[in-house]
């Protein structure tokens, strides 16, 4: 009999809530006419009228190339740099005798350069084609025909393709839903990949179609479906549905999206209505925004200064040479008669210096372009995205219980990293695990459950009564894990069927048959061991469930009318099963703040349970249930202190007379198609949540991530709290408010200015807020909050979470860093310098917009404290060293053209010089970016106080900067003047030779090599193999290269024939002006450097001291210098550092208070 | 690992492409290169290493410094400038038109004293100052193949305005460089015995082996309406002509020696050598000057006390900064520094 009743009762019925809310505001009448032209029909793709429409294929292509395109595009988006642009211009100079050096030596480092980062672009998107084509080439069964699917690729699908799914199985394209295997053509739809909800969505087809069931259904199956065109949302659709000569209107329930998968269900029938490009999904994909790192707008403020001091210092030589050359001829008077000033190019014209001169510039332009250094682009890139590579391989940010590892998602933003002023957090989610644990509950009065949550603990530790923490720390060895995910309740009262005894055992027993039935969770039976796991569509839910089973209702089976429990029977103390006939689901939503069922017991008996939020829960009650209430509002208040998130149990029963009526009145709601549905269905399930007895209250632990405490304690127990709270009604007008707000602020600054030694904590809700926000009121907003170690913004909405970030960054200057696991923190992600994705339960939203994600919220640590600072430290580094080292070439060359009369004649070979940048110099520096450590990773973490360098941007400052040029112009100048002087025009060596061209630029250049490597070897403090190799292996190349090319006939080689073998070599004096020049030029920097360790550590200095003494292990020493060195940054740095500190003091504090 | 809560990857039996890799754990495998833990030696300047490179220079810099000093010092050279000199004094008003009118004779005598005994071989330089041989107009004018193979006697690319003679045939060698030759000649005699003058060898082996073809001779050189310099033995192939492959060589800086030949024998101190000269070369209409260059040479090559003096600064200062460096450390020690000066 049962089953006959449930035959008819359809499951939609139960889930009218869910499947209503989509809402009918697209007439219908639209269809046909401009953006709703779409047109499939079903089971004929290859008739006539499908042939015209022409829609793209179910190819799906990410690849930002194709191989006609990739040379054009990522041409232009290299030449769009305008360091990569100059490099053009002169390339192409080349060419015209203007040209101090020969075009093929300026066109082969820019080809390298430009052709490794198209290799590297090249290679990304290769692998983007791998994975197209993999997802091209998956399989589906697609229907061909009397009677038979058979698998075909995805690519080969085309609208109005009929295609069959299998459990488990992707969605290939946008599909409209025929039929599935539940009777009622209802299905489990995963959405993680397109909105990372980890909960099951259900999907219904019409029912008209949803008989077609069996492969037999689609003979002769004709059916024509208009919707609206291809869009990017993803919870809207309109079409109509033809079919049988009656029109249907179709909804976003019908529609199965592609990347979802079908869950919990055998199969579905679909209808191809979007494919390839017009999904759903790929009309959302877009990269994420892509940010720039603060230090790289910097360094291209550098190239524009130096392109700028280029041109100077070019025009300087131009008119020099102008004035030079026009000297050459004077009235008929030849001076320097061995240029033939008489028979000139125009390049050397005197009669036209003026023409000369501008001609002469460009020459200039082109020769000094090795003050730009061409290789910095392209070796910032590759640094990068080694940078990444390390971060991702972080064994130590590697969380094995979801298996994922941080993933750097972009890699422009790693030097950032080391600069984070700010962070912004989401509090709940991204602190939390997300993971619920069914902790206490109040049930008819009598509060359960003892233990103590985490908030509990840390208010104790505070506090500093150490027996809690003894307690508490026992306890953690007792349960080191919950046996069960989702559940730490623990009262002997209760458990282990106890509470048959307890006073009010039929009410406890209610309050367990509600968590085990007023839900929506499917179970899942693990074949192999008969347990049973839940899907719920939050993890309280969940909690809920699982808590019911192990007090002994287990909720073991859902069939489309019923929910079946194991329950025990308080006479025979033995497990019984219960079926309970699920009659209607009032659902959950944000405005209800409650969820009920209605359901009929086996005897018949019509039951409705109701949990719901105290706010509105309170006010349902009748007359008759209120006989705990206060007592429940007592421990209501107490759960909620102890940080517990709490829920109101209530049920009442029903007679048939009024459950008809209800049933009645809540089918017509349902199936009304007007815009007010959704009221009419709230106001129906109002009418019959009412008169409710009360059974007690949940409390439910919101887990917190290992590590993530810093925050919250600082909240709970600032040394002053400045709140905020506005307690505004509706009505109450907003002026009244906002100077309330204001007048707030104000204070809260007097405070703030009043005591300069404690660090404060701001509190501020969502809705004052909103009028801090106003622009009126924000810059004092700003320069209290900046004020205060940390502010926390509760209640607060998605926009203003991106509005606070964007008002921080704009109103400090400094880098700020948004860390966040949910959708509702996209905004803020996307807004802040970085954003931090978790991937955590809450899904993948926060993820896909993030920059960089972690699996972890106490990974934040590592990954700023020791990545961040690593990066920082290796980018600023690099990028310095490299402008020094071009500085330090360029200048040599500027040098001898003074001495050439301007005339443009470089110093050295072609070759020389083009390999400069390329091969000589560039792998130290790029070795420097990818391996440098000041400090190791343990010490990062040890002393945090390092991490201000990057705060303060120490290591990038202009001051930073320009000494590490000045110190360029210094050892080019000296790199000049001593090899001129010491080879001047006397012999050189014993045969009486004389230098030449050739000669001095060999021994100048030998000595600007070892020099600019040298200064690597002295600036860096981390050598390992690698260093060693790139930084002497550098040198050595270039001897190596020196002979090579000396060895190459002299119609290639020119001059620098033989000239290391015959000339250098064999010469004394060759060596000894090599090292004199070396040890000379680098001496000051070498004292700069001692004086600077000995006299004036920075931070990462003191530490290596630390570390070398062998004091980093001694605790007491280690807390004297980090509190000296963090005392006057407390306030105003963002609450991360104070709390990791202070969280450091405890570890140090815990050490030196150990019992020997 | 228990999937009890909300999680959707649970228990499933499917096939889809989803469950699979629960298993395969994404566990970044662990290497010291990965973990950035590769050993490494992590110098820190310390006081020792600090004072131990400043002696360690100091001890090598000092005697080098003196070695290079003694080099110098035992170099024995002669300069004497005579484009002012060899100029009649009746011309010195217009010296331009002097050097530039053919017919005047512009031998002209210099006697030179040794200063020291100067032991063979006595290398003979002329130098001349303010010249730009690299200038880029001019380090550019030259042919190099034409140079080294007689074949390509017609290629005379970059050697403008001296690559043809008017009627078009190629001059060889072409261009400005050879086409500026120095021409100023010297006779050296000591008493009344001729000191001849070995121009053989002067320049450098490779230019003659591999960049002047021996079979290449000068064709239509010096022929043109304006003489530069030099003109060359028609008779002679370019490989032979070493004054033109001296000069071809172009000088790294406005004021430069060449080679102009190697006297082998020694002299003794106060010895006069009378110099016979013929200031042909015109460097009075760029404010030029010419000097005519006796040197002897140690294994450093010419006097150049530069060198010598800068290694001994260098040295010395060297080691005065480790005593600087020593004594600082000794008084104040480091720890107290850092705990309490800096803070």
């Amino acid at each position: 009999m049962a089953r006959g009743t449930r035959r008819k009762l359809h499951f939609s019925k139960l889930y009218s809530f869910v499947c209503g809310r989509s809402k009918f505001e697209v007439d219908h009448s639209q269809i046909g006419g401009p953006g709703f032209s779409r047109v499939a029909y079903a089971n004929a793709p290859d008739c006539s009228e499908a042939g015209n429409l022409n829609y793209g294929s179910n190819y799906v292509s990410t690849t930002k190339y194709t191989l006609a395109t990739f040379f054009p595009k990522s041409l232009f988006e290299q030449f769009r740099r305008v360091a990569n642009l100059y490099f053009l211009f002169t390339a192409f100079l080349s060419f015209t005798s203007l040209a101090p050096y020969s075009a093929v030596s300026i066109i082969i480092p820019l080809i390298v350069v430009i052709g490794a980062t198209m290799l590297k672009e090249a290679i990304e998107d290769w692998r983007r084609y791998r994975q197209d084509i993999k997802v091209n080439n998956r399989k589906v069964e697609l229907y061909h025909g009397s009677s038979t699917f058979g698998f075909t690729e995805w690519k080969n699908l085309r609208v109005g393709d009929i295609v069959k799914v299998e459990k488990d199985n992707f969605f290939p394209a946008d599909l409209v839903m025929l039929s599935s295997s539940y009777e009622d053509g209802i299905c489990y739809v995963e959405t993680m990949n397109l909105d990372g909800e980890t909960n099951l969505k259900l999907k219904q087809s019409l029912e008209v179609t949803s008989g077609l069931q069996a492969d037999s259904s689609f003979q002769n199956f004709k059916m024509i479906i208009k919707c609206e065109d291809p869009n990017a949302s993803l919870y809207t659709f309109v079409g109509t549905m033809e079919y049988e000569d009656q029109e249907y209107p179709l909804s976003p329930q019908q529609l199965l999206l592609r990347d979802s998968k079908l869950r919990n269900t055998d199969y579905i029938y679909g209808v191809v209505v979007f494919t390839g490009r017009d999904t759903k999904v790929m009309q959302n994909a877009m990269n994420p925004p892509s940010k720039r790192s603060k230090i790289e707008m910097k360094m291209d403020k550098l190239i524009y200064l130096l392109l700028f001091s280029l041109v100077v210092v070019s025009s300087v030589g131009s008119v020099v040479f102008g004035i030079i050359s026009s000297d050459d001829l004077q009235v008929g008077k030849v001076k320097r008669w061995y240029f033939r000033p008489d028979d000139s190019s125009i390049y050397y014209d005197p009669k036209r210096a003026a023409v000369a001169a501008i001609l002469h510039f460009l020459t200039a332009i082109m020769l000094y372009s090795y003050f730009i250094p061409i290789s910095l682009y392209v070796s910032i890139e590759i640094v990068k995205v080694l940078q990444s590579i390390f971060i991702n391989q972080d064994i130590q940010m590697y969380h094995e219980e979801s298996n994922k590892p941080a993933r750097a998602r972009t890699s422009n933003l790693n030097e950032e990293l080391g600069q984070v002023a700010t962070i912004l957090s989401d509090k709940t989610g991204t602190l939390t695990c997300n993971s619920m644990e069914f902790i206490k509950c109040s049930i008819a009065g009598i509060a359960y459950g003892h233990g103590f949550t985490e908030v509990e603990r840390a208010i104790a530790r505070r506090k500093g009564s150490l027996s809690i923490e003894n307690e508490q720390s026992k306890e953690n060895h007792e349960q080191a894990k919950p046996a069960i995910k989702g559940y730490n309740f623990d009262d002997a009262r209760i458990i282990n069927g106890n509470w048959v005894y307890e006073p009010h055992s039929d009410i406890i027993r209610m309050f367990f048959r509600l968590l085990a039935i007023c839900h929506t969770a499917i179970p899942e039976v693990d074949e192999e061991t008969g347990k049973i796991s839940y899907e719920a569509e939050s993890p309280d839910e969940a909690a809920f469930v699982i808590a019911a089973r192990e007090l002994g209702f287990e909720f073991y089976q859902r069939t489309q009318t019923s929910i079946s429990i194991h329950e025990l029977d308080p006479v025979s103390c033995k497990h019984v099963e219960k079926s309970y006939k699920l009659l209607n689901v009032l659902e959950f939503n944000s405005s209800r703040k409650r969820m009920s069922v209605v359901v009929q017991d086996d005897e018949g008996k019509l039951l409705l349970f109701s949990k719901g939020a105290d706010s509105v829960m309170f006010e349902k009650l009748g007359k008759g249930g209120r006989g705990f209430e206060n007592k429940t509002k007592e421990h209501m208040h107490e759960y909620a202190d102890a940080g517990l998130r709490t829920l109101v149990l209530a049920y009442r029963r029903l007679d048939e007379e009024e459950y008809k009526s209800f049933n009645k009145r809540f089918m017509a709601a349902k199936n009304s198609i007007t815009t007010d549905r959704d009221e009419k269905i709230e106001e129906v399930a109002d009418s019959i949540e009412r008169n409710l007895i009360l059974l007690g209250a949940t409390a439910v632990e919101d887990k917190l991530q290992n590590g993530g405490m810093k925050q919250i304690i600082i909240t709970l127990d600032g040394p002053e709290i400045i709140h905020l709270e506005k307690d505004g009604n509706k009505e109450a007008i907003a002026k009244v408010s906002r100077d309330s707000v204001l007048y707030q602020i104000n204070e809260g600054k007097k405070l703030l200015s009043s005591s300069n030694t404690e660090s404060f904590a701001l509190v501020i809700d969502g809705r004052s807020l909103a009028y801090a926000l106003e622009d009126d009121a924000k810059n004092l907003f700003l320069q209290l909050a900046v004020g205060c170690a940390s502010v926390i913004c509760c209640r607060s909405s998605p926009k203003q979470k991106a509005l606070v970030t964007r008002l921080v960054k704009a109103g400090s200057g400094k880098v700020t860093l948004a860390i966040g696991d949910g959708a509702n923190d996209v905004g803020m992600l996307q807004e802040a310098d970085i954003g931090v994705g978790i991937s955590g339960a809450e899904g993948m939203q926060a993820v896909m917009a993030s920059d960089i994600a972690i699996s972890q919220f106490r990974f934040l640590e590592r990954l700023l404290l020791v990545h961040g600072h690593w990066c920082y430290r290796r980018i600023s580094l690099m990028i310095c060293y490299f402008f020094y080292k071009n500085l330090t070439f360029g200048l040599t060359l500027f040098l001898y053209e003074a001495y050439s009369s301007f005339s443009g004649q470089p110093a050295y070979d072609d070759w020389y010089m083009s390999l400069y940048n390329v091969a000589f110099t560039s792998l130290p520096a790029i070795a420097l970016g990818v391996f440098d450590q000041d400090v190791s990773a343990r010490f990062c973490l040890k002393f945090p106080m390092l991490y201000q360098e990057g705060v303060q941007n120490l290591l990038f400052s202009w001051l930073q900067i320009l000494s590490w040029m000045f110190s360029g112009v210094c050892n080019g100048l000296t790199i000049f003047f001593f090899c001129t002087t010491a080879l001047q025009h006397r012999a050189f060596r014993k045969g009486g030779e004389v230098i030449d061209l050739e000669v001095l630029g060999a021994t100048m250049y030998t000595c600007v090599i070892w020099v600019v490597n040298c200064q690597m070897a002295l600036s860096i403090s981390y050598f390992t193999l690698i260093q060693h190799m790139v930084i002497w292996g550098g040198i050595a190349l270039w001897y190596l290269f020196l002979l090579a090319y000396g060895a190459i006939t002299p119609t290639l080689s020119t001059s620098a024939f033989m000239v290391f073998v015959e000339g250098l070599a064999p010469t004394p004096a060759y060596w000894i002006i090599t090292l004199f020049v070396v040890i000379a030029t680098l001496l000051p920097c070498f004292i700069y450097l001692a004086v600077q360790m000995r006299f004036f550590p920075m931070h990462h200095n003191m530490i290596q001291w630390m570390r070398f003494d062998g004091h980093a292990d001694d605790p007491e020493y280690c807390q004297v210098v980090r509190q000296r060195s963090v005392r006057p940054t407390t306030v105003g740095v963002s609450a991360r550092v104070d709390a990791t500190v202070s969280q450091l003091a405890r570890k140090v504090h815990d050490m030196v208070h150990l019992p020997p | 690992m228990n999937s009890s809560s909300g999680s959707a990857a649970g228990p499933s039996s499917g096939s889809g492409d989803g469950s699979a890799p629960r298993r395969n754990s994404k566990r970044p495998k662990y290497s010291k290169f990965t973990q950035q833990e590769l050993p490494a030696c992590k110098p820190i300047l310390t006081p020792k290493w600090v004072i131990s490179v400043f002696t360690l220079v100091g001890v090598i810099f000092v005697p080098i410094g003196i070695a290079a000093l003694m080099a110098s010092n035992n170099v024995v050279e002669i300069v004497d400038r005579y484009d002012t000199e060899c100029i009649p004094a009746n011309m010195t008003g217009d010296k331009v038109a002097y050097i530039q009118n053919d017919d005047i004779i512009k031998t002209c005598t210099r006697n030179l004293t040794v200063p020291k005994d100067m032991d063979q071989p006595i290398y003979v330089y002329y130098q001349l100052d303010n010249f730009y041989q690299n200038h880029r107009r001019y380090v550019k004018s030259r042919n190099d193949a034409q140079l080294k193979d007689a074949d390509q006697a017609n290629k005379t690319s970059g050697c403008d305005p001296e690559k043809t003679t008017k009627d078009g045939s190629p001059i060889v060698p072409c261009g400005l460089i050879a086409w500026s030759l120095f021409n100023d000649t010297y006779n050296f005699t000591l008493g009344n015995k001729n000191l001849s003058v070995n121009k053989n060898g002067i320049s450098w082996k490779s230019d003659r082996d591999h960049k002047f073809g021996k079979d290449v001779y000068p064709k239509n050189f010096q022929n043109g309406t304006l003489r530069g310099g030099a003109s060359l033995d028609l008779n002679k192939p370019l490989n032979a002509q070493e004054d033109l492959i001296v000069w071809m060589r172009t000088a790294a800086l406005p004021t430069f020696r060449k080679l102009y030949g190697k006297i082998h024998q020694d002299l003794k101190a106060n010895d006069i050598i009378m110099v016979t000269l013929e200031n042909n070369y015109n460097t009075y209409s760029f404010n030029g000057k010419k000097k005519l260059v006796l040197s002897t040479s140690s294994w450093l090559g010419g006097k150049n006390d530069f060198l010598g003096i800068a290694y001994l600064t260098i040295g010395g200062l060297c080691f005065f900064l480790a005593t600087a460096f020593t004594v600082v450390y000794l008084v104040k020690p480091r720890r107290r520094v850092l705990l309490c000066d800096t803070g």
